[in-house]
């Protein structure tokens, strides 16, 4: 298989994007990508993407949008996998071009979230769990974050406020991020009295939904210019989970996160110790947690410790959430793992301003679908 | 309004009856194919108690679109005693306080309704905090 590298990203701002189409967000961060890029065209087209059949009466995504930004006549599909289609549509697209059956591609995710009426989002975000067994229980998404959390801090004795740190911090990054959906700091207060979504997840642990896209251009490591702005794919790893939360050995474990990590971080000689910056998946600050743990930062159990340890900061010893995490920056979800990675080729390029980390040389993203039941690690480093 | 599945799972929505594995002796709830314990084939049927604990709940205020009317209402993992954990609304709640390790049994409540003021009334099985009053075994409806 052949090395691959990031040469070009683009992104969206994040939120109510009434005046703008599904493909019309897309399209813009496709062409943020192409001008970064410095390129007309790539072979094929992978969109990440989980509710466009449920939310937006609209499939076949991949014809759909290579109409739309003029790749007539190429390849195109969009990936689904919840949550992770974004993370699940870049490994398409690694693979495609790392096994030679193509020289170049284009990622995009993209979610078009805000048309919809909330308790209908909230319907099509419940897809992601087992229809069965879980939503005709009634649960929502947040219902299944807040039990594992609930759980969470029984076993462990850990205070509501003890996951406050996560949301501070990704609100105060969040301020230096013209992209992220929510621009503005948060104290432990405003924390504190946030209103109750699910019991224990207030509005403050939970990330806000919205429209909004973000793209990639994948090319052979030996194609990519030498010019300090490539990023090369040093590892890359999916696993799976059962469906549902009831049904895991045990659910205080993201088992598909331990896989994945473990995995990555042997393809890129690496491991916990030696991670820069960490863009996690912290859609409730229960999974920023949960991912700490799984990816050996944390001991089972200690994960809120980063936090009230102040380690998880930009100039902290594990940077998370660098540009506002999904909390701030916004959750459109099948976007989001492509924002994740586009944030992470920011910091190895040293894009990042205010929030930038210092002697960034590996960074790590990782994108969880569903309640844990599909996730993907991508590793990076600066060429 | 989706008939044939509500119609297709009413053994276990209505009379949690799950499987037990010929070959490890592992309850499972809810029924599949291929047991999670040890990997082989599992297909007998298994009647369970209905009798359980709370492993973790929450209340759901944003309740997805088919469950508003019921909103705010509680929703917990239960851990059966014959093992599996599952998802289930807890239900005739009144004046008692959830905590994780509250004894709860199964009763049969409407879930929703499927479709709009014409449409089909989803019957399946919700907990109730553990009453102790012997039950005779009534039949259901078909």
């Amino acid at each position: 298989m052949r090395q691959v590298a990031i040469i070009g990203i683009g992104q969206t701002i994040i939120g109510e994007r009434w005046d703008r189409s599904l493909r019309d967000i897309a399209g813009e961060a496709v062409f943020s990508t192409l001008y970064d890029a410095q390129r007309e065209r790539a072979e094929a087209l992978f969109v990440g993407n989980m509710m466009s059949g449920t939310i937006n009466n609209q499939n076949n995504l991949g014809a759909y949008l290579a109409d739309w930004i003029g790749m007539w006549g190429d390849e195109a599909y969009k990936i689904e996998a919840a949550c992770a289609s974004g993370a699940a549509a870049f490994r398409s697209g690694l693979m495609a071009v790392a096994s030679g059956e193509i020289d170049s591609a284009i990622v995009v995710g993209v979610e078009k979230m805000t048309d919809q009426q909330p308790h209908d989002v909230t319907a099509a975000l419940a897809t992601a769990a087992d229809a069965d067994w879980e939503v005709e229980q009634g649960v929502s998404f947040v219902g299944l974050n807040a039990l594992i959390m609930r759980r969470y801090m029984h076993e462990y004795g850990w205070k509501h406020t003890d996951f406050a740190p996560f949301s501070i911090n990704a609100h105060a990054n969040a301020v230096y991020n013209p992209f992220a959906r929510l621009q503005n700091t948060i104290t432990l207060e405003v924390y504190q009295k946030a209103p109750m979504v699910a019991d224990p997840i207030n509005l403050m642990d939970a990330s806000p939904i919205g429209d909004g896209a973000a793209a990639v251009f994948i090319v052979p490591l030996d194609q990519a210019p030498l010019d300090g702005r490539s990023v090369v794919v040093a590892g890359s790893a999916a696993a799976t989970d059962t469906i549902s939360v009831h049904s895991r050995k045990d659910p205080l474990v993201l088992a598909a996160a331990q896989a994945s990590v473990k995995q990555a971080y042997a393809q890129a000689g690496t491991g916990p110790e030696e991670i820069d910056v960490f863009e996690l998946h912290d859609a409730f600050s229960i999974m920023a947690v949960l991912s700490l743990e799984a990816c050996g930062f944390a001991e089972r159990g200690q994960g809120p410790r980063l936090g009230l340890d102040n380690q998880i900061h930009p100039k902290g010893r594990l940077p998370i959430c660098t540009r506002g995490g999904l909390k701030a920056r916004g959750h459109p979800v099948g976007a989001t793992g492509l924002y994740q990675i586009v944030e992470i080729v920011q910091q190895l390029r040293g894009e990042c301003g205010e929030t930038q980390v210092e002697n960034v040389r590996t960074g790590m993203a990782q994108n969880i679908g569903g309640s844990g039941a599909t996730i993907l690690t991508h590793i990076f480093k600066a060429v | 309004m989706e008939i044939a599945r509500h119609w297709r799972l009413k053994k276990q929505r209505y009379g949690l009856v799950g499987e037990v594995c010929p070959h490890c002796e592992a309850k499972i709830f809810p029924p599949r194919d291929i047991c999670p314990s040890c990997g082989q084939e599992a297909r007998d049927l298994y009647q369970f108690s209905g009798r359980g604990e709370v492993y973790s709940y929450t209340t759901i205020y944003q309740a997805p679109s088919g469950f508003d009317e019921t909103a705010p209402y509680t929703v917990a993992l239960v851990k059966l005693d014959e093992g599996p954990i599952i998802t289930a609304q807890l239900t005739d709640l009144e004046d008692d306080k959830v905590e994780i390790g509250m004894p709860v049994e199964m009763v049969t409540r409407k879930l929703r309704t499927d479709g709009d003021e014409r449409g089909l009334l989803v019957y399946g099985y919700k907990f109730r905090p553990f009453q102790n009053i012997p039950q005779k075994n009534e039949a259901l409806p078909h």
